[in-house]
């Protein structure tokens, strides 16, 4: 999609979130009608995002039998034994895997499109700005318009069901908001400390290490961040890639697949408690990086959007 | 330019175009040639068809009628989302009592930011398995057990809600929007913040109500966040694959069901190129995708299009 990547591209793309005092002065009467009103709604909306998630978490406590009864009852065995339970039904290694993928993808795909964004955005050379359309371009097309190709050419290169294909493929698929991004950002850094760096004889490479790239550590966090959701959430291609090819070839499913697989599973198995504490235990980490990052998460996540 | 910057230019560029190349590009255009082939996909042999494909499409009903879902979802996800989105958003920064000469938050807008904009971070796997428990077809799902407690529905008769036609994409929507309010609460409000106070105040001493502000201080300001929440929430729109592939009966393959009734492009093209195997099949219904996000994408910004406000 074109529009928010044109609309962005000319202006800096981080913007702190404006912190604002009301003035002196006093006004009274007029909206505590509304206040009420918008107190009681903005707390509905609240409850409605809360409940759903606590009483899953609950239910993980729960008995099968207790679950398909009724939907507020309370537990009777307050036992973390289903939680073990889950990690050894395929979640530890569900999760393992998701970890070794982004261990080496999202490093990787910050670098890489550093690298790119950088030269795009700093060096004038034949054909820079075609390059940079051919990187942006990517955001425009739904995925699902490569999966067939995509999945024959992994499989050609015999990468299907291994992790570095998928690293690879998830390094591929985040080039263009990170090219874009980076990009936005390496325009508005200074160049008379890169020139004196230069004068001082240090390399162009050497200058992008140790001088250009932690400067930008700013836009490197944004992105990193939402390319590290983005990758940690994919589903579609991990669908497609990520399938043991044959009888002896172990399932390597990251998490979102291996959830949906032991949804399926234990649906059949009538061991509701064991998927929902898979549930649980996969939301741990989010909810702790979300409330330790809160600010950058939200940042990094709307900043793209942002004008 | 002098040579030693061209090589670091083109050292520099290297790998990232050429793993570009191979994994989106490449396969990208190779869907276009693969679309007019009738290539099964197991075997390397293939017949050029022409648009036989194309054809097939405008006679698949299940094809038809999950482009009708899709357009279904392009219209009431984002309009529900945004609403909400801004409703809040105005709730969070401005509908706070006035206790200072000007517009303020609510107290806890800190707060329900940071409840609100959680589900995001949430994979739409986690999302879907939570949604699944709420919708359950018995008591024991939270949706049900609520309504029979309430004395709404029989406890002997409980709604189905992924499994009647009706209720099925509205049972979707609603995910989708829990899921996405937060998003756009936050981004809203990012925009809200950044229009000067002074305007507001100068309306205040105009005599304005909340409700004339933000009709004719905030939502015209706010457009171009608006505009960009509307593609963003159609491209959301014209996927849905995640949701409907694990949350509804299985049509063969990648949910869809009951009868195709949540079926949408993307599972629909799953189906053909994992499960029935025609991908050359598959790879037309993923240029029809193209087609129509480009369609979708012009339309919008026309439609939407207004003179910018500069402040």
């Amino acid at each position: 999609m074109s529009a928010p990547i044109k609309e962005t591209a000319a202006v800096p793309a981080v913007r702190p979130v404006a912190k604002t005092r009301p003035g002196p002065g006093e006004r009274k009467g007029e909206g505590v009608v509304l206040n009420v009103f918008s107190h009681g709604f903005l707390a509905l909306w609240a409850l409605l995002i809360v409940l759903p998630l606590l009483w899953l978490v609950l239910s993980s406590f729960k008995t099968d039998a207790q679950i398909g009864g009724s939907a507020f009852g309370w537990p009777q065995h307050w036992s973390l034994d289903v939680f073990s339970r889950a990690w050894s039904k395929g979640i530890g290694d569900y999760f393992l895997n998701t970890v070794i993928v982004l261990v080496f993808s999202v490093p990787l795909t910050m670098l890489l499109g550093s690298m790119a964004a950088y030269v795009l955005a700093r060096y004038p050379f034949w054909g820079n700005r075609f390059l940079y359309y051919f990187f942006v371009a990517g955001a425009m097309f739904p995925v699902f318009l490569a999966l067939v190709p995509l999945f024959f050419m992994v499989k050609r290169l015999d990468m299907l069901n291994t992790f570095q294909g998928l690293i690879l493929v998830y390094i591929a698929y985040s080039m263009p908001f990170t090219v874009f991004f980076m990009h936005a950002f390496f325009r508005t850094l200074p160049t008379a400390v890169f020139e004196a760096a230069i004068l001082d004889g240090a390399s162009h490479t050497r200058t992008f290490f140790q001088v250009m790239l932690p400067m930008a550590k700013p836009g490197l966090i944004s992105v990193g961040i939402f390319n590290t959701l983005g990758q940690w959430n994919q589903f579609i291609l991990p669908t497609v890639l990520m399938q043991p090819q044959s009888g002896d070839d172990p399932e390597r499913y990251v998490l979102t697949q291996g959830l949906i697989q032991l949804q399926q599973q234990m649906g059949y198995a009538s061991d509701l408690p064991v998927l929902f504490a898979g549930v649980t235990i996969a939301m741990i980490p989010m909810l702790v990086v979300y409330l330790s990052f809160q600010r950058q998460v939200q940042a990094g996540l709307t900043s793209a959007t942002l004008k | 330019m002098r040579k030693g910057q061209y090589r670091f230019v083109a050292g520099f560029l290297f790998v990232p175009v050429a793993l570009y190349l191979i994994f989106v590009i490449w396969p990208y255009i190779q869907t276009f040639g693969y679309s007019l082939t009738d290539w099964k996909g197991q075997s390397q042999t293939f017949k050029f068809v022409g648009l036989d494909n194309y054809r097939a499409l405008f006679h698949d009903d299940v094809f038809l009628k999950a482009i009708w879902h899709n357009i279904q979802f392009l219209v009431f996800i984002p309009v529900v989302t945004i609403l909400l989105g801004l409703f809040f958003a105005f709730m969070v920064n401005a509908g706070g009592r006035s206790r200072a000469g000007g517009v303020s938050g609510v107290a806890g807008s800190k707060f329900y930011k940071i409840v609100y904009f959680f589900p995001q971070v949430l994979s739409l796997a986690i999302v879907a398995v939570l949604f699944n428990a709420v919708y359950r077809s018995d008591g024991g799902g939270m949706l049900n057990g609520l309504l029979i407690k309430l004395g709404l529905v029989d406890a002997e008769n409980p709604v189905e809600w992924l499994n009647e036609p009706g209720f099925v994409r509205w049972a979707l929507i609603l995910v989708v929007v829990w899921h996405g309010v937060g998003f756009y609460l936050v981004l809203f409000s990012a925009a809200m913040q950044s229009i000067p106070r002074d305007i507001y105040e100068a309306a205040l001493i105009d005599g304005a109500s909340r409700t004339q502000s933000f009709f004719r201080i905030t939502l015209p300001l706010l457009w171009d966040a608006v505009q960009t929440a509307w593609v963003y929430l159609g491209i959301v729109a014209m996927d849905m694959f995640v949701l409907v592939a694990s949350m509804t009966q299985n049509m063969g393959a990648y949910g869809g069901g009951p009868d195709h009734a949540s079926d949408v492009m993307s599972t629909v093209m799953m189906r053909n190129f994992l499960y029935f195997g025609k991908s050359g099949y598959a790879c037309a219904m993923g240029v029809v995708m193209l087609l129509l996000t480009l369609v979708l994408s012009v339309v919008t910004l026309r439609a939407t299009r207004r003179d910018r406000i500069e402040f």
